[in-house]
């Protein structure tokens, strides 16, 4: 009696200890979604196509959607969190979410703290133009015009590698740049697949297909670290959604594109 | 005070700077001919009321005169392809230019030609002129004379709206200004030149203007 009242406290010392140590050593979170039934996701709210607040007060958009998809595969159901860009990564680092699918790009800074799924979501700059220019990579830009805001991500990088026979039209904001598309003053236009999107969505003066990418950032969904069960599951989701073509009209609804093949 | 100036973007981008300066001295000088004689045939058309010219030309000279030129600008390059009428940035960027000088030098010449004080048109009938040697001896050339001050300013002021063509994406000087500041982020290198540049051109545009108007408009020393 008296030797385990001695040991009491230490007893109690090393209980603290590996409870401090199980978040990281064994908590399993997708255990813990299947018991609650409940899988909790962060998703935008301000950032359409992949999410935004409709009239009805409900977030909608391609994030909302592959969430969705998410919760009905995994047979829970779904409580979406609204995110900001800023805050989504310490909502999922504090375990007040259990994934993130909020359009976010992978990166060296982040893989140190969260990590990642398999891409659910193209996310690219891009040469875009109508049906009757047949054109698949940047060597065949020559003799073409395109046009592209100064200064943006496009402009570097077609500024560095376009043959020099190709004619840059360079304006000053992303609405000039698309007028000059729509109204016919350029053949091609290189901006981003989301601003193609809704070019395409308002406008039918000229139709709108990608020619080629430019730069390539996807997007992955975010889960904490460690969580190899969860990250399994969500990559088996994934690759089924890819393959029997439910990402794919995910893509067609909001993109108003085709999911790339590659992705 | 301790900002670094950095001008040596001036060596890598000197074709371009030239090319944006030729581009600026192009747009103004076709602008201010064409337009300048546009607006002869316009104040012509409307100081004897030829109809229907006087009528047309009215029209223009109001719709130029209270527009801003960019919404002109933007008008003739996104506005007409729908109608058809397609033009590139730099036929786009020349047309507005004319239309614009030539509203503006339609009532400066007019307010010329007007100030004629008819005891000299009758002088000149004394005299036994020819209809065609009163407007040109007697109306135009005193009238022109009149005005040289105010028509050069004209085209100065067109040579310094003809920055805003850069929103077309013609490479003229603010164009050529604007993309180097994007590349470089030296705004206040690049803008410096710029000014430094600007203000030199109209130096030069103005003194040529002077000389022109002093040696082929008046052949005599402007009052």
């Amino acid at each position: 009696m008296r030797t385990s009242r001695f040991f009491r406290p230490l007893v109690l010392l090393g209980a603290l200890g590996l409870g401090s140590l199980a978040p990281v050593a064994q908590a399993d979170v997708l255990a813990n979604i299947t018991k609650a039934g409940v899988i909790k996701i962060a998703v935008p709210q301000d950032f359409p196509p992949f999410g935004s607040v409709g009239a009805d007060m409900k977030p909608s958009g391609y994030d909302i959607d592959v969430a969705n998809l998410i919760g009905k595969e995994m047979g829970t159901k779904v409580e979406l969190v609204p995110v900001s860009s800023a805050n989504r990564v310490p909502f999922l680092t504090t375990g007040k979410v259990d994934l993130v699918i909020s359009s976010m790009g992978k990166n060296a800074e982040r893989e140190k703290v969260i990590d990642f799924s398999s891409a659910y979501a193209p996310f690219f700059n891009g040469v875009f133009g109508p049906d009757d220019i047949k054109i698949s990579k940047i060597d065949e830009l020559a003799g073409k015009t395109v046009s592209v805001t100064r200064g943006s991500i496009e402009d570097l990088e077609l500024s560095k590698v376009a043959p020099a026979s190709a004619v840059l039209k360079r304006f000053e904001d992303n609405n000039a740049t698309i007028a000059a598309y729509l109204s016919g003053q350029t053949q091609l236009l290189a901006t981003g697949n989301v601003v193609a999107a809704a070019v395409h969505e308002r406008s039918k003066q000229r139709s709108l297909g990608v020619k080629f990418l430019v730069k390539n950032s996807p997007c992955y969904i975010g889960l904490a670290q460690g969580e190899t069960a969860l990250q399994n599951k969500v990559n088996e989701i994934i690759q089924k959604a890819k393959k029997n073509g439910s990402l794919n009209e995910i893509s067609q609804r909001w993109l108003h594109a085709a999911l790339p093949a590659d992705l | 005070m301790t900002y670094q100036f950095d001008f040596s973007f001036i060596y890598e981008y000197r074709a371009m700077l030239a090319h944006g300066i030729a581009y600026t001295v192009y747009l103004t000088l076709v602008g201010g001919t064409v337009g300048t004689l546009i607006g002869t045939v316009g104040a012509i058309c409307r100081t004897w009321d030829i109809k229907p010219f006087a009528g047309l030309y009215q029209c223009y000279v109001e719709l130029f005169r209270n527009t801003p030129f960019l919404v002109q600008l933007f008008l003739i390059f996104f506005g007409l392809p729908s109608l058809g009428i397609r033009m590139s940035e730099g036929q786009a960027a020349i047309l507005a230019i004319i239309l614009n000088v030539g509203a503006y030098s339609t009532e400066i010449i007019r307010a010329g030609l007007q100030a004629t004080p008819k005891g000299q048109i009758e002088a000149a009938q004394s005299l036994a002129f020819t209809r065609w040697q009163i407007f040109f001896y007697v109306m135009l050339r005193p009238a022109l004379r009149k005005v040289w001050p105010a028509l050069s300013s004209q085209i100065v002021i067109s040579m310094l709206g003809s920055a805003v063509c850069s929103q077309i994406s013609a490479e003229e000087l603010t164009f050529v200004a604007n993309f180097i500041q994007s590349r470089n982020f030296r705004a206040f290198e690049t803008y410096f030149l710029t000014t430094a540049i600007y203000f030199a051109m109209a130096f030069l545009i103005r003194q040529s203007l002077n000389l022109i108007g002093r040696y082929a408009i008046v052949r005599r020393p402007l009052p």
